[in-house]
Formats: structure tokens, sequence, C-alpha cells
């Protein structure tokens, strides 16, 4: 396959940055799409250009670092997969593919295709996990969890945090993400004791991030590579309003507490 | 947290790790940091394979620079080759995908009886489906009747491998077999499979465009684990003192031979139950005194790390640094990977400084170290892996008994299974590295075994 590509170039957030066409050729439909741009980049760096750089690492979906806004869809146009889970056999002989990235407030471009997504740790780091001691081995059916909500918290928990959610959000919104990351410890036991508190301090945090708010378009569910739901942003709504209105001091507490 | 950093060497005061020096890979600024003790968790080497089912960024480059610093490398030559992952499709791969080891539980791998069939299935002519049950060699079963498709991951690997020699693998290259879920479909139900494998055969189906609830799998052995890496002793403490290797990094738990499930028990052992309580015993020795970050070995070390960097940026070739990593992967997995001989390892070793001396010559780094500069970060890793390499080659060659990963072809049993040489070969080997071009020195940890002692491995 022969494609046109039209890609994002910018050497860091200071400067402007503008799109620059470059041809892709001799491309087999068997690689995926970081491997057309790998194919890209040797023939730049030989030519002794500078290649393109955007993010990646697992290739295989799991590790959350590749982005790439890819003719107008965060991870490319299919469904519930990640950009490099995506096989250039989607694409077809002699099409022109525009590539961005991650546009957003909150996440300011590193160079190129990169952005700077160091506000989701921030988030993650108020408060995103289990602080408790759990002390020596226990056996692990003392606590017992029903299915279901095992499956749920695990669903939630498959979040990846690559933000396409927020590219693909018009308010820029981190809310997809947030909730999955407040909803897989408050369905579970060992989440309890810090539920409310951690629903407070991580959407404290995001919106300390710049993070827009959720109008209930559906557009972050509907992007989302690991097919995250917007029942989260309810669970993680309906705590917020309840720590809110009847257990504010937690977070208190929290602050003080570490 | 420091992300987006990149650890480039160890810095030792009096023969003690004291701190560690960073590139910052957006800025490429060169800091120090200071800390009473080091500790690397800092994963395997399995990319010097080039194609594996490591992440990308995944490298030796923090384990090697301790290396260098003094401390012991133990057993580089086990690698662990694991049986089920998605075949290779062409030069442009990158990475190899794993398809997870519990799918051998309901999957029944078998290949073509003839070379004839093979062919026709290579060239698309007729589909798996197609290929009578007659026809058929469930060489796993066949062989090992009591373990059948549940072999250890060696074994199930090399078997693949002997199948494709034979001239019997399957897939557009011939290097696959099929991993089959006919069987378990047809006595569980299409959705009692999908509800235990829905998610891996969606990945397959990505990723090979082939819906493996109408055609088996094609798998094919790749590399997947290092049990291989830096010496340590039962606190995780290698021989410098003040570092320690946690996880793949380190040579402890796996053997030759690591089985599955346990990178997670090493991750739990490690990380919680065993150096929470043996740093504490290092603290302790070396009292609560701060780390002077002035002392004249941090700039040094910093300056050394700059120095190298430097002669990085000035290759100014006409290779790229991938093409030398891919070529590295080549000679490695030709040579060191699945069934290993001296002749071809003298070989490799031969290659392997060949190309190390073309790398320093030839190569072609682009950009500067003040900006994001992925070709320098990547020329770094394979100038380390273009080292690691030839020690890894080194090992094989000396260790010249089968065990686990390491399959030696002139140390078998009659029935083609590893054989190992416990009266001379029973010991750990943790090189010591003795200067740049120095051959490293050999030094030699028995192994003990009070209460179950060693024996041949029988899976019949």
């Amino acid at each position: 396959m022969n494609l046109t590509l039209k890609v994002w170039r910018q050497k860091n957030a200071d400067v402007k940055g503008a799109f620059v066409t470059y041809k892709a050729e001799r491309i087999s439909p068997d690689m995926s799409f970081l491997e057309m741009l790998d194919v890209v980049n040797e023939s730049l760096i030989l030519k002794g250009d500078e290649p393109i750089h955007f993010d990646h690492d697992c290739r295989e979906g799991i590790c959350g670092m590749c982005s790439l806004y890819i003719n107008g869809h965060p991870h490319g146009p299919k469904n519930a997969i990640t950009t490099c889970q995506l096989h250039m056999r989607t694409f077809h002989d002699g099409e022109t593919i525009v590539i961005e990235p991650w546009r957003a407030a909150a996440f300011p471009v590193i160079k190129d295709l990169a952005v700077d997504r160091s506000s989701f740790d921030r988030i993650q780091q108020a408060g995103g996990f289990v602080s408790v001691n759990t002390g020596v081995t226990i056996d692990a059916n003392a606590i017992p969890i029903p299915k279901v909500i095992a499956d749920e918290a695990f669903n939630s928990a498959t979040c990846i945090g690559c933000g396409a959610c927020v590219a693909a959000c018009k308010n820029a919104s981190a809310m997809l993400f947030v909730s999955a990351k407040v909803s897989q410890l408050a369905m579970l036991p060992q989440g309890q004791p810090e539920r409310w508190s951690r629903v407070q301090a991580m959407v404290a945090q995001m919106d300390a991030e710049g993070f827009g708010n959720c109008t209930n378009t559906g557009a972050c569910e509907a992007e989302c590579p690991k097919e995250i739901k917007m029942t989260n942003i309810s669970l993680m709504n309906n705590d917020y309003f309840s720590a809110k209105l009847f257990r504010e001091e937690h977070v208190h507490e929290h602050a003080s507490g570490e | 947290m420091y992300t987006r950093s990149e650890m480039l060497d160890v810095v030792t005061v009096d023969g003690h790790a004291k701190g560690i020096v960073t590139r910052n890979l957006i800025t490429g600024e060169i800091d120090t940091h200071t800390g009473h003790a080091v500790l690397l968790a800092t994963g395997g080497y399995g990319n010097v394979f080039y194609l594996s089912t490591n992440a990308i960024g995944s490298n030796v480059t923090a384990a090697w620079r301790a290396h260098k610093r003094g401390a012991f490398f133990a057993n580089p030559c086990y690698t662990q080759i694991h049986p089920t992952c998605i075949p290779v499709t062409g030069d442009h791969q990158s990475k190899l995908t794993l398809m997870s080891e519990s799918l051998r539980n309901d999957g029944r791998v078998w290949a073509p009886k003839t070379v004839e069939i093979a062919e026709q299935l290579r060239k698309g002519t007729i589909k798996a489906d197609q290929v009578k049950e007659d026809d058929r060699d469930y060489f796993l079963e066949r062989k090992y009747p009591s373990f059948g498709n549940l072999v250890p991951r060696d074994v199930a690997s090399r078997n693949a491998k002997e199948m494709v020699d034979e001239g019997r693998g399957v897939g557009g290259s011939g290097f696959a077999v099929f991993l089959d879920f006919a069987d378990a479909i047809h006595r569980l139900g299409k959705d009692a499979v999908a509800a235990k494998y829905g998610n891996l055969f969606d990945m397959y189906y990505q990723i090979t465009d082939e819906d493996p609830y109408k055609q088996p799998m094609r798998i094919y052995p790749a590399v997947h684990y290092t049990m291989g890496g830096l010496w340590v002793d039962y606190n995780l403490s290698t021989n410098v003192p003040g570092l320690y290797a946690l996880g793949e990094c380190n040579f402890s738990d796996h053997g030759a031979n690591r089985l599955g499930a346990s990178a997670l028990m090493q991750g739990l052992a490690d990380g919680y139950f065993v150096i929470p309580y043996t740093l504490g015993d290092y603290l302790a020795q070396i009292g609560p005194k701060p780390v002077d970050g002035k002392h004249p070995a941090f700039e040094q070390t910093k300056q050394d790390v700059i120095a190298r960097i430097n002669k990085l940026l000035a290759l100014k070739g006409t290779k790229t640094v991938n093409e030398y990593h891919r070529d590295l992967g080549h000679i490695m997995w030709e040579y060191c990977g699945m069934a290993r001989t001296e002749e071809g390892l003298t070989k490799a070793k031969g290659l392997i400084q060949a190309l190390r001396a073309d790398f320093w010559k030839n190569a072609l780094v682009v950009g500067e170290n003040e900006e994001v500069n992925p070709a320098l970060e990547k020329a770094g890793r394979v100038a380390d892996f273009l080292e690691l390499g030839e020690l890894m080659v080194d090992d094989a060659l000396m260790r010249k008994e089968s065990c686990g990963g390491h399959f030696r072809l002139e140390s078998q049993t009659p029935e083609g299974e590893a054989l190992r040489d416990d009266e001379h070969f029973a010991f750990v080997a943790a090189w010591e590295y003795k200067g740049d071009n120095q051959p490293e020195v050999l030094n030699k940890e028995a192994l003990d075994f009070e209460f179950v002692h060693l024996t041949q491995r029988s899976y019949k």
C-alpha cells in the first residue's frame, strides 16, 4: 500500500505546530499503525531528518502510552482498540491519513504527537490507591465478593489511562478516566475506608489540572479503547455528592492524616 | 516520581552504591541522585533478541551499567522462549504478542502429518479445518501422553521448532503450528469458550484478521522472559554493597526455567516480602549519615555518562540504530535461541564482535542531547545490548549441558530431551566485568540440594 500522511509536527509546547505531508510507501497491510510510522521514521533518519515523535511502549494495548488522533478519532477508526493494535489493513491503498496529538489544555504537547499526561499521574496520586496496610497473607476467599461486583470492578480497572476520553470530549473532560479509577476501588471492600475522601481528593485534583466538565455527550465512552462505561461517571457523581453532603470532614482527615 | 527519565549509571563511593545518574528524556539534562541504597527494578533484557513479547522500551541499560560498576551478571544465557505467541509476519515486525498460556488448557496443539499438506496450508490452497483428523499430528499429546498440551514452556517451544524444522510448519512463513479450539468449542459451547478466553480471541483477531472461533490459531515460540540477570543473595543484594536488584532484572527465583505465573510471584516476593525486611539491615549497618552528593564520584560518573552520550551523538554513519538492533536480534535468535551448539555460538561471538565494531563506526544517530531524542535513547540501549549479547553467548558456550531454557544440541537424551550434567554444571555462573573488550571472569556459586534431589525431567 502507498499512503499520504498529514502529520502534526511541533518542536515543543512553546512553539506553534503545523501539518507536514509525508509519503508512506510499500506498506504491508499486516503492519500495525505504529510499525507503519517506524518505516516512515527509518527513512526520515536515513535522510538526516528528525523522526516523527510519538509515544508507545508495550504495543499490545495494555500500557496506555500510545495515543494519536487518526482521521478525527482517538486511536483511529476502529472500536475498542488502541493505536498499536490498529492494523494497516483497516486503510486502503492511496488513502490520506491525518495524524494529530491529543488536544487538551491539560495535555501540553511534548513534541510532535506526544503529549504530557502527567496530570493523570497527579490525579491518581491524589487518592487512586488503597493505603491500608494489608498485613500478612490471608486466605483469598476470606472476603467473599459477588461475581457481578468483581466483574464490574474489573471492567473499571481495565482503564489504561491513555487519555482518549479527554481527546474525544468537546470539553476535554477527564471524568471517564477519573470515574473509572474511583469506581474500581469504590466497588470493592478494600476500597471502603478511603472511599469518601478519595473521590473528593481526586475530583479536586482533576479540576486543578484544568480538565473540563461532563455534559453527557458520551464521546468518551464511544471512543474508549477499553470500553469503559459512563455508568462509572454516575457512580462517581453519586459518591461525590454523598461525600460533599454528608462526609466532607473525611477529606480533611485524609489530607492531614498523611 | 521521575517520569520520562532514564537511569544511565550507578554511582559508587568506596565500593558502596550511593546514587544514580539519569537523563531527562525531554530536556536531555543529566542529573545525579543520592541515596543510602540503590534498588534496581528495571526488568529483563529479552529485547536483546530485537523481537520479543517485551514492551519496546524494555532494555538492559540500568542492569548493564550496574554490571560494569562491579555487580556480577548471573546466568545470562537462560532465556525463556514462550510457545504461544502470534507468529512474525515480516521484517517490519516490531514486537511479538503473547497469547496467554491459559489457552493450552483447552487448545490442542498440532501440525500436519506430512510436508505436502503443510505446503498446501502455507500456500493457502487448503484451510486448517479441511485437514482430516488422520492427517493431523497432535505432537505434544503423542509424545507426552501424561502432560499433553500442558508440558512446560521450554518443551512445548522446542517441539514446535522441531515441526517447523521438519518442514511441517504452517502459516505464510511456515514458522507456526496450530492451536486448535474446535474440540473445546464443540464440548463446552462457543459462549463458554468466549467467557474464558474472549479477550484473547479478540486480540488474536485484531492482529491476524483471522477468527479463532472458526480457524485454529497459529502460534510460534518467542522470547518472553530472561531468567538471568544481576546476581543477588537471599537478601536481594548484589555483590556491590547498597545495590539491590528486584524482579526480572535479577537472576533469582526461576533457575534455568521459569514456570507459569511466577513473574507475579516474584513481584510479590521481592517487593513485598523480602526487600522491606532486608534493606533495613543494610541501612542499620551504615548508620544514619547523610549521603554526600558533593563527593567527586558523582561528578566523575556524570562526566562518564556525558562522554558516552557525546560519543553516540558523534556517530554520523549510514546505518540506523534500529538496523543494528535487528541484526543483533537475528544473530541471537539463530545461534543463542531455542537450540544452541558450540559451532553456532562460536560463530555468533565473532558476528557480534564485528557488528559492535561496525556500530561504533557506521551507526547513524540524529539530533542533539538537549531535546526529545528517541534515536539517542535507542542508540545507548542497543550499544549495551551489543555487549550483553556477547556475554550471553560466552555463558551459553561455557555451559556445555542442556538445562531448562538453555538447550545444547550436543547434550540430549536418546529421546531428544534436555540432558543436564549435574556433576560439572550444578552452579550459578556469575560473570565479573573486567574492563572494555576484556574477557569476563566466571565465578561459580555451587547449587546444593538438601531435600529434593536433582533428577531427569520426564513428561511422558
